[in-house]
């Protein structure tokens, strides 16, 4: 059962990967990502880390997205000057690609950490996340608070007309 | 809700590498690949994804919350660098009427 879901959710979020890069529009190429996104959920779900699926969703699905999305509808972008790189140079790509994984699957299988995983953890569950997050990772909290207000002083200063 | 995947025999941590590393080596395609600055920033994001990924698989396998944290402060960064990204990406838009990454090495200035 359990090796279904997870074969499902990885095929269906390899093959939306996959779009993303073959589809012609950018706006096809979003939505495509989204649904990566909500497989990549249900994977949280299967390690039972709740907390990180719906924080998952709520950031990528629904912050993230919908950025991209105005960005994509403000830039107006269209087909007819569709940029593509020259063949020679995509073929490289995805050469260097396929050797790329060959080295990380052929290096990471010699781990020793081939059994099964617990199924019955509680640490993913939002109260034990918030009492380590609010415990032994209260400093790094806080100064992701002032990252994001950096970000945002950032952007709005950056898309601001003189 | 805390017995949502309880049963459930979960798979082996080297099932979620191999997912992981695909999912990573078709971001890292993307980035070499695409010309169009928006799509670049998406192949990020995938990278970005598999990596979170693998960080709470192996939190839940090691049984250590502080993966899941680093997952977390992960989607902080990703969440700014991304809205950084964009308005780097109008202001181009605005400049040139074009996100072709070509275009970018005139941020040397």
């Amino acid at each position: 059962m359990e090796k279904y879901i997870f074969f499902t959710l990885s095929g269906l979020a390899i093959f939306s990967a996959i779009m993303v890069l073959v589809s012609k529009r950018p706006v096809h190429s979003v939505l495509y990502l989204i649904l990566c996104f909500f497989t990549i959920a249900g994977h949280y779900i299967m390690l039972n880390a709740q907390f990180l699926a719906v924080v998952h969703i709520i950031v990528y699905a629904g912050a993230i997205m919908v950025l991209f999305l105005f960005t994509l509808m403000l830039l107006n972008l269209n087909l007819a000057n569709e940029l593509r790189k020259s063949i020679l140079a995509r073929v490289t790509a995805v050469i260097a690609g396929g050797l790329l994984l060959v080295t990380l699957v052929a290096v990471l299988k010699g781990l020793d950490a081939s059994g099964p995983i617990m199924a019955n953890t509680q640490i993913g569950m939002t109260t034990n996340i918030g009492k380590v997050l609010f415990n032994e990772y209260m400093f790094p909290f806080e100064a992701a608070s002032v990252l994001f207000l950096a970000a945002m002083v950032g952007a709005v200063m950056m898309v601001k007309k003189e | 809700m805390n017995n949502v995947v309880q049963g459930l025999q979960l798979m082996p941590i080297s099932y979620y590498i191999s997912f992981c590393s695909i999912l990573f080596v078709i971001g890292m395609i993307g980035v070499l690949i695409k010309r169009n600055a928006l799509v670049i920033f998406m192949s990020i994001e995938l990278m970005l994804n598999s990596i979170n990924l693998l960080l709470a698989a192996f939190s839940v396998y090691h049984n250590d919350p502080a993966g899941q944290i680093l997952v977390i402060f992960i989607m902080v960064v990703a969440a700014a660098e991304v809205a950084v990204g964009l308005s780097i990406l109008v202001v181009t838009y605005r400049k040139n009427n074009s996100i072709d990454v070509n275009l970018l090495n005139q941020l040397k200035g």
